[in-house]
């Protein structure tokens, strides 16, 4: 181990992300490929966009969305984007058990979100709303099925660091982790705001 | 810290698999990006021969078009962008005072997937044909009926690639912002580390929009979607938005970099400052602003209207104000100067005429009634390549001959170095040059043959004999690396009487860089110690252990796991005569071994810390008396 991440006395710096340079570029180029993100959704924002009224003979979108269920999943995405600043606020305090624990929930409800997600698009394909049934549904599942993927692979990052903590506790190494975990997932969640407004709710008001 | 040195530290070809540090990066890069170069070359030669003379039959039409678009892919994605980016990684930390990039372990992955996703698209020739749609890959011939397997390597070839393009972009911004020394302000930044900046922002910004691109392609072509297929709903000009939003900010990747080449082999050769340093950053940063408010100028013949053409239009001219400023720049920076015409110098002179030909005829096709007459034209083939050879190879040829000592530590012999100039320089624009006058006279282009007696039959000659004429310059560059490597003369820290930090340390660096981080003080840090009569910069920190990253396979073996997801996604449904391996395939066997290795690979990163390793302060004293 160098020097760096060893503290003697059991405390972290009160940034312990920002502590070292390693640190700071990493949140740095996490900004950065965020950036690259938002052009990766806008660009399937505008595929959807395009393509969205290509529904051939399958259902619309009025007629498949079903608010109240969506509804649930963004509360449910919400509340877990609430939970992982409160797990970088008991890093903050140098609290390893409570950091855990707020992770763990994160991960919890980002389990119950793809679960629903999963459901609801198995509901749409016995609808006959599917992936190949029209461009409606390949920009549908591409956008919606990207963000899934967003989600999947941030419930495995964030295990990840759930299980490395145990081991290796809050230092200015884990530190960073945690923080940029919570980075994407709030960024995930932003997207989600996005795909909720603009797929969901304008789908069922203009078709 | 005592156990500094329990890390282990290969040797031979395992130190080139794991290094993760950039100046080997930048060796790797430049060697990878010079043997695709190559390659791209050969294909354009069996082009021109074919085109000689009228009707003749040295290659087939099927393959014509599979060169043509190989040879587009491989110049651009696994020549030129990895040629650039062995420049950023060998130089740009040196001219920051940084002792290696933001991110070393990215920085390797990112190498490893563009070589594995080249790898994977040149492996098209041997399994039924190569793209045989234009490296644009325009819908519909791009998709399932109208085109070969190939466009699948096409499209998940590049996905790899551009992982580790987009991974690069990324690295080299948080770089320039984190890592530049004390007094590197953004303002004393040589200019080479500014196009890199904008350049990376630009990577940033439209690399993720050809991702997409190709995805939805992969989708369309592998998995029944229906982005692109019309009778489904699909939309075609979707495709053309997508790709050249991408595309044109792609060319400004190529030419910003070449930009700042020449204005430090200028600057360095005349013995002058950069003229108008700061116009120059300015017009930098307005050209990659610009670059991406003009991508539909590749679609004026679509029909979106004489609105959004007129648009279009005017936004491509505005280009020409900052790239004149540049030009200017560069002319008033040798006004005056005293000019030292080595190879690097005689490219960078050359560059400004030819590529200041490329930039009037892009102004020419940036009118949108005009543009219905060149377009598909060998009009718009002369353009772009003088823009990207007279433009881009001629910087990158000019950086090869400056930055050759620095990397490597010999100096490239000057004689031989002269006779590629002048085979290149007379090469190309008698290649090209008469391109232009071909298309005005009706050549269409991406034609495999044409009949005689339509007055193109000399153009089409002569533009063949000056392509030998690269071909043999290119030759000479070869052998004047193979020489120089054999029995070249050592080369001294500073061989050129430079300006910038990269050459106020040994040629070629050691592994740290600096042995203690430089004070910078001014632009042309290092030329401003040498007036006030110093030999080396001032150091801004005390000697002390360095710390190093250590080496890793991973980046390797992930982009290895990303090579056989690709494998495994092209041929996952393909009908194999082999049943074992029709079973491994159709099963998505080799998908999903690929997808495991790729992630197991990721979770071991990030469960394995990487301690390093530090450099004693007794060992640094060491190197320094041996040096």
């Amino acid at each position: 181990m160098s020097q760096a991440n060893v503290h003697s006395n059991g405390q972290l710096p009160p940034q312990p992300e920002r502590a070292t340079l390693e640190g700071r570029n990493k949140i740095t180029g996490f900004w950065l490929f965020l950036g690259g993100e938002t052009v990766l959704f806008g660009t399937l924002f505008g595929a959807y966009f395009t393509l969205r009224n290509q529904t051939l003979n399958g259902p619309t979108p009025q007629e498949l969305f079903e608010l109240p269920l969506i509804a649930l999943a963004t509360l449910i995405l919400l509340t877990s984007s609430l939970f992982s600043v409160f797990a970088v606020q008991a890093m903050h305090r140098n609290d390893l058990g409570k950091t855990r624990m707020w992770l763990g929930l994160t991960v919890l409800l980002g389990l119950s979100f793809l679960a629903l997600e999963i459901y609801e698009f198995v509901h749409y394909v016995s609808l006959g709303h599917k992936f190949h049934s029209s461009a409606f549904g390949s920009s549908f599942y591409a956008l919606v099925g990207f963000h899934g993927a967003h989600v999947a692979f941030g419930i495995g990052w964030l295990t990840l660091i759930f299980l490395q903590l145990k081991r290796k506790g809050l230092t200015t190494v884990t530190a960073p982790k945690v923080y940029l975990a919570s980075l994407y997932w709030h960024y995930v969640d932003v997207i989600w705001v996005f795909i909720f407004s603009l797929v969901y709710l304008l789908g069922k008001v203009a078709g | 810290m005592a156990n500094a040195h329990a890390v282990k530290r290969y040797r031979g070809i395992m130190d080139w698999l794991t290094t993760v540090d950039h100046k080997k990066i930048g060796k790797l890069y430049f060697g990878a990006g010079a043997f695709f170069f190559l390659l791209g070359g050969i294909e354009a030669l069996l082009m021109r021969i074919q085109l000689m003379y009228p009707m003749f039959d040295f290659v087939s039409g099927q393959t014509f078009n599979e060169l043509l678009t190989m040879h587009g892919t491989t110049m651009i994605f696994l020549a030129a962008m990895p040629l650039v980016f062995g420049f950023m990684n060998a130089v740009v930390p040196l001219q920051i005072g940084a002792r290696d990039v933001a991110f070393p372990f990215a920085n390797a992955l990112g190498f490893w997937t563009f070589f594995f996703g080249g790898l994977l698209l040149n492996l098209s020739w041997f399994t039924g044909g190569a793209p045989d749609v234009g490296w644009t890959a325009y819908v519909p011939l791009a998709t399932e009926p109208y085109s070969t397997r190939g466009v699948d390597y096409y499209s998940i070839g590049l996905q790899i690639a551009g992982i580790g393009t987009l991974l690069n972009g990324i690295n080299f911004l948080a770089t320039i912002i984190n890592m530049r020394a004390p007094g590197m302000s953004f303002m004393r930044m040589p200019l080479f580390t500014w196009t890199t900046f904008v350049t990376s922002a630009l990577i940033l910004f439209a690399f993720p929009a050809f991702g997409i691109g190709i995805m939805l392609l992969t989708f369309d072509r592998l998995f029944n979607a229906n982005f692109f297929d019309i009778a489904m709903g699909g939309n075609a000009v979707l495709w053309q938005h997508i790709f050249w939003i991408f595309g044109h900010p792609e060319v400004y990747i190529l030419i910003l970099p070449a930009f700042g080449i020449i204005s430090e082999v200028v600057s360095t050769f005349s013995r002058k400052r950069l003229f108008g340093y700061s116009s120059m950053v300015f017009a930098t940063a307005l050209i990659g602003f610009l670059g991406f408010m003009v991508w539909a100028h590749h679609m004026f013949t679509v029909g979106l209207g004489p609105v959004a053409n007129a648009l279009f239009g005017v936004a491509t001219m505005l280009i020409a104000i900052p790239t004149g400023i540049k030009v200017f720049n560069w002319i008033f920076t040798m006004w005056g100067g005293k000019i030292r015409f080595t190879t690097a110098m005689t490219f960078a002179a050359a560059f400004i005429p030819s590529f200041v030909m490329g930039g009037v005829t892009g102004v020419m096709l940036a009118v949108p009634p005009a543009d219905f007459q060149y377009h598909d034209t060998y009009f718009v083939v002369g353009h772009f390549h003088y823009t990207i050879v007279g433009g881009v190879v001629f910087g990158l040829l000019a950086g090869t001959f400056y930055w050759w000592p620095k990397m490597f530590g010999k100096k490239l012999n000057e004689k031989l170095g002269q006779i590629t100039f002048w085979t290149f320089f007379v090469g190309f624009h008698l290649t090209f040059f008469i391109q232009h006058f071909l298309g005005l006279w009706g050549m269409p282009r991406r034609v495999y043959t044409y009949l005689e007696g339509q007055g193109w039959d000399l153009p089409n000659y002569v533009s063949t004999i000056g392509a030998f004429l690269m071909a043999i310059s290119t030759v000479v560059l070869l052998i004047n690396v193979v020489i120089t490597t054999i029995k070249g003369e050592k080369a001294e820290a500073d061989p050129w009487d430079g300006r910038t930090l990269e050459w106020s340390i040994a040629s070629p660096p050691p592994e740290y860089n600096f042995k203690q981080i430089p004070l910078v003080r001014g632009l042309d840090a290092f030329w401003k110690e040498k007036m006030e009569g110093k030999k080396e910069m001032t150091p801004a920190e005390p000697l002390q252990p360095i710390h190093m990253p250590g080496p890793s396979i991973l980046p390797f073996m992930m982009s290895l796991g990303l090579f056989i997801l690709g494998y495994g996604i092209i041929y996952h449904r393909y009908e194999f005569d082999n049943a074992f391996l029709g079973m491994l395939f159709n099963s998505k066997f080799v998908a999903i071994l690929g997808a495991v290795i790729f992630f197991g690979c990721m979770a071991l990163r990030s469960l394995f810390d990487d301690p390093g390793y530090h450099i004693e302060v007794e060992e640094l004293q060491e190197k320094e008396v041996r040096a």
